[in-house]
């Protein structure tokens, strides 16, 4: 069942109650500071501590030199380079050294007393001047590197073009921060993580700590967007300072860090061809992406991802290669994949409506997939139609006129866009628990994570819908690795994943008190239980426990995800209103209309909250975000957010998101599918076919500034 | 901020109190803040001593039928908060170029902060010079050379004087001011002196200040009678950026004739630039003609650009004939 819910922690994080990593104090705690390479490719040739050492408040100060040996990470994934073991630098910002003192103040400023000597090597950061590219190997859930199926059929219209989108930071509002502590022989750690187990997993096998020895807990994490998603150095640095000290250490990245300590979203360069028909057929894709890596790891962003299911073209061929740069690895960040990627095929697909002079959206009617056209495989529950029409009909579509330049206002150019959105499903395998109370009161218990997201408002939902309940009832405890397993707080993969764990679990609670109170079926309400739908059999939880000698009752489930024969995605059509101005190229986006279809909604509220974020996090990836590199430096420029710029309320016109579709009985066990990630899907695209309508200007290279305008 | 620059921090009790701080040598006044605290959080710029100038302020915005200038005008306190002036009624009917090139400037938060001083007194923000690690930039380090010469160039000026240094000065305040022919008032132990704001920086973004120096306040001429004026500026985030390029403009008009005419045009080189030749060469031609353009254009011939700043050129000329016809247009 959908039901509105307000977030049950928006008073505690608009009052400040709600505590962060790096919000606990603690009567031994001491400061890290991390000193990191300023150069993108070195050996180092000395690093002199003295002056650092004999600083104020300094308690030591951790080189490779005298840093803890570490073990390879296994288990899941790691962004880094084991930190401080050895000479060696591969990118700009990587850790160098690492003080530690008593206050953050004293270690910040001794840090940049720590002298380093570097024999500065040839570095390459720009990926499009690398020769040797190398296939990728990208995990399965992702897909294959390459995918060709289909014979191309002749045709009378071919386009080949080629696009590019800019590398992007995460910038989450709370900058990644660790707090570790070492006693009794055990590791505790407060970590801004969108994953606790991930960072125990990789803990344990660094460190040669037991995973029973390592807790991590993750109240509340401040926004991730992927930067917290992978396990990255400065996660094993305060860890195993914790442990080398003992006592309670913290480390928080500041924002200049942040553009160097996590990953980013690396740029790319698609080659996108498509060939047609007269009649608007597509008659083959081709897709081939090309992006940057670490010289020490391989990432790949699989752009042409979305080329592989969107259209149904007798013909698709696919693939990605990367190239090794002298950065930090790049890692996913909202959208990863379709994100980058579909500006590349939707964009096309507008190029194209053009060139055989139809209606855009029609062309995408006209080439719908009913089925995977790369798989062959049923889509879950997909009705992207109707999120075209529904779109169309919020939006006014039948009123655009076809040709570019057609409608001016002032000193605006205006027009009107749109492209398709998808991402593909991902699932991780979960496990929950459900404990009933005598008072009435259900706990949850999930170790996944809130990341801005709503975890804590949602999942209760789930357990209370089966146990018949009201969702106030119900209470969650997440993120902590003593709590069941759960997967990543990633890829919109949490309300479906857990979700289906947590209903698992309730049921078989549910099933467990219909045993005890001899009954089919139970419904709880307050501390009663109604007994086979029955309002006048009702028995009260006190008596029912009482007689069977219990103080709660509990029940585990889990989610595994199971291959249904199904291609699991979820869809969305956005239409974009831009206006430009004429003299200064400067793009406002009036109105965005996004229509979405991603199975069943738990809570319209807080999944309206995620697409309009996305739409707003797209409107940046279109017009504004970008993080260059100085090839010269062989560094990130602007590393702060006056230079990185993310949208403001300024920038977000009018915005209205819907939701067409039901269950979808395929992806998962409550019927729901992932969304967040999709609505940062099809934005940019949307828009810049908006400024093609607008100015008659196809611009094929993301973000569209003033001077690609002008 | 590094150990060994730790610094004091002193309240001035008065301007003859801050005047005697002020000549420690390498000490900074601090008004609101909203800069210099990033700066040396970054480690960008230090001091040995901070002299806080809160106890200093007076009134935001004096209307002055007789200011040390000469004539009636106006007079802003150095430390008035760049949103109370960019609230005063006078300042909205007399100098609108004023009241929007604050309103354009920053956010909400930082106007509430940000002085009129110390938004004139802010140091560029050239990605190279605010990096977190040294780069080659000879305002962190003299000799180095400058990086963005090199490298990235949408930021830079394109009026490049300076060989050391291609960067812009970030404040709109100061192209309003400029575009009026204020003059900045400053005081120093060795006695009082006036700026033409046109004369307040130097090629690389700097101000001519001199350690000793307090600016006290700035004050604007008066406008002629019929002086409508209006401020432009262009920006790829709709707020809380600085301009790419951004204009100033005051005309009269005698019907749609422009009888005369001051432009000062924003993020094209360390000061704000007057576009004296075009200031001549519009007057007496029609507000709508399109020889406004070709006028304008004559005071971009020294235009000097790095490549990857070329098309600002062309946007600072339309910034201007927009501007223009914008204050024209006013009320």
């Amino acid at each position: 069942m959908s039901r509105a819910r307000t977030r049950v922690d928006g008073p505690a994080k608009v009052a400040g109650v709600a505590r962060y990593a790096a919000d606990h104090p603690g009567p031994d705690l001491r400061h890290l500071a991390l000193v990191t390479a300023t150069v993108p490719a070195a050996t180092i040739s000395t690093v002199d501590t003295t002056a650092a050492s004999a600083a104020p408040g300094v308690v030591a100060v951790l080189t490779h030199e005298n840093a803890p040996r570490l073990a390879p990470p296994v288990g899941a994934p790691y962004g880094g380079r084991l930190p401080l073991q050895d000479n060696e630098v591969h990118y700009d910002g990587e850790p160098v050294a690492v003080v530690v003192a008593d206050t953050l103040d004293h270690a910040r400023a001794a840090a940049d007393l720590v002298r380093v000597d570097y024999e500065v090597r040839a570095a390459i950061t720009d990926f499009t001047a690398v020769t040797d590219l190398v296939v990728p190997s990208p995990p399965p859930r992702w897909g294959p590197a390459d995918t060709n199926v289909g014979t191309p059929e002749p045709a009378e219209v071919t386009l080949a073009r080629v696009y590019t989108t800019a590398a992007r930071h995460h910038s989450p509002l709370e900058p990644s921060a660790t707090h570790a502590e070492w006693r009794d022989g055990r590791l505790f750690v407060r970590d801004a993580t969108q994953g606790v187990f991930g960072v125990r997993t990789v803990l344990s096998s660094v460190l040669g700590l037991p995973r029973e020895d390592i807790r991590v807990v993750a109240e509340y994490t401040g926004g991730g967007f992927g930067a917290k998603g992978y396990v990255w150095p400065h996660q094993i640095i305060a860890a195993m300072t914790a442990v080398h000290l003992g006592g309670a250490v913290r480390l928080v990245l500041t924002r200049a860090q942040s553009f160097t300590s996590h990953g980013y979203q690396p740029p790319t360069r698609q080659r996108i061809t498509v060939a047609a028909h007269r009649t608007g057929r597509i008659a083959a894709l081709e897709h081939d992406s090309v992006s940057p890596t670490a010289t020490y790891g391989g990432y790949v962003e699989m752009a042409a991802n979305a080329t592989r299911v969107l259209y149904a073209a007798p013909a698709i061929r696919t693939s990605h290669r990367i190239a090794p740069v002298n950065t930090i690895l790049p890692t996913p960040m909202r959208a990863p994949h379709e994100g980058p990627g579909a500006f590349a095929t939707e964009s096309l697909m507008d190029e194209l409506a053009h060139e055989l002079g139809v209606d855009p959206l029609w062309l995408r009617l006209r080439n719908h997939a009913d089925v995977d056209p790369t798989s062959g495989l049923p889509f879950a529950a997909k009705d992207l139609r109707a999120c075209y029409r529904e779109g169309a009909r919020r939006f006014g579509w039948e009123r655009r006129p076809l040709a570019p330049r057609s409608v001016r206002d002032g000193h605006d150019l205006v027009g009107w866009g749109m492209a398709s959105a998808v991402m593909a499903t991902f699932r991780f395998p979960a496990s929950a628990r459900v404990r009933l109370r005598v008072d009435g009161t259900v706990v949850v218990e999930a170790g996944c994570q809130e990341i801005g997201t709503g975890t804590y408002t949602i999942l209760p939902q789930v357990a209370a819908d089966v146990l018949g309940c009201p969702a106030d009832q119900v209470t969650l405890r997440l993120g902590d690795t003593d709590l069941p397993e759960t997967g990543m707080t990633a890829g919109s993969s949490t309300t479906l994943s857990v979700g289906s764990a947590i209903s698992a679990a309730a049921t078989t609670l549910t099933a467990q008190l219909a045993e005890l109170a001899g009954a089919d079926a139970v419904s709880l309400t307050g501390t009663t239980l109604e007994l086979d739908g029955d309002p006048d059999r009702v028995v009260d939880l006190a008596d029912l426990f009482a007689e069977h000698d219990l103080v709660e009752v509990t029940a585990d489930g889990s989610f595994t995800p199971t291959d249904t024969g199904h291609s699991l995605h979820s869809f969305g059509a956005v239409f974009a209103e831009v206006a430009v101005d004429e003299d200064f190229g400067t793009c406002r986006v009036r109105r965005l209309v996004a229509v979405y279809n991603a199975g069943r909604i738990i809570n319209p509220l807080t999944a309206r909250g995620q697409m309009t974020g996305g739409l707003i996090w797209g409107i940046g990836q279109a017009l504004l975000e970008q993080s260059t590199l100085d090839h010269e430096l062989g560094r990130f420029v602007s590393k702060d957010l006056a230079g990185y710029l993310v949208a403001t309320q300024a920038d977000v016109g009018e915005l209205e998101v819907a939701f067409v579709g039901e269950h979808d009985p395929h992806s998962g066990a409550i019927g729901a599918r992932g969304i967040g990630e999709l609505g940062a899907v099809g934005v940019a695209p949307a828009i810049a076919n908006a400024v093609f309508h607008a100015t008659g200007k196809r611009i094929r290279s993301l973000p569209i500034t003033p001077e690609n305008l002008l | 901020m590094p150990a060994d620059t730790g610094f004091d921090y002193v309240r001035a009790a008065d301007t003859a109190h801050a005047l005697t701080l002020l000549d420690t040598p390498g000490a900074k006044p601090i008004a609101g803040g909203t800069d210099l605290v990033t700066l040396l959080r970054s480690g960008v710029d230090r001091t040995p001593l901070l002299v806080d100038l809160a106890a200093l302020r007076g009134q935001a915005v004096r209307v002055e039928p007789r200011p040390p200038l000469g004539g009636p005008g106006i007079v802003l306190d150095a430390l008035a908060r760049m949103a109370d002036v960019a609230a005063d009624g006078w300042v909205r009917a007399t100098y609108p170029v004023i009241a929007q090139a604050l309103e354009l400037s920053a956010s909400p938060q930082v106007r509430n902060l940000g002085t009129v001083a110390g938004n004139l007194a802010q140091r560029t923000r050239c990605p190279y010079f605010r990096a977190e690690a040294p780069t080659p930039c000879a305002k962190r380090s003299p000799g180095s050379g400058c990086a963005a010469r090199r490298g990235v160039q949408r930021g830079t000026a394109v009026f490049t004087a300076d060989p050391d240094c291609v960067a812009t000065h970030p404040s709109d305040l100061a192209v309003a001011l400029a575009a009026l022919d204020a003059e900045v008032l400053v005081e120093s132990r060795a006695g009082e002196r006036t700026i033409p704001v046109t004369e307040f920086y130097r090629p690389d973004a700097e101000t001519v200040l001199r350690q000793g120096d307090l600016v006290t306040a700035v004050a604007v001429p008066p406008v002629a009678a019929g002086s409508r004026s209006a401020y432009l500026k262009v920006r790829e985030r709709a707020s809380f950026e600085f301009a790419l390029v951004s204009c100033a403009a005051e005309v009269v008009l005698d019907g749609c004739v422009i009888r005369s005419a001051r432009l000062a045009v924003g993020g094209v080189a360390g000061h704000p630039w007057r576009l004296t030749e075009a200031e001549s060469a519009l007057v007496g031609l029609e507000l709508g003609a399109p020889a406004v353009r070709s006028a304008i254009d004559t005071a971009f011939a020294a235009a000097d650009p790095l490549p990857g700043a070329v098309f600002k050129v062309e946007l600072a000329a339309r910034a201007a004939v927009r501007a223009l016809r914008a204050a024209g247009s006013h009320r």
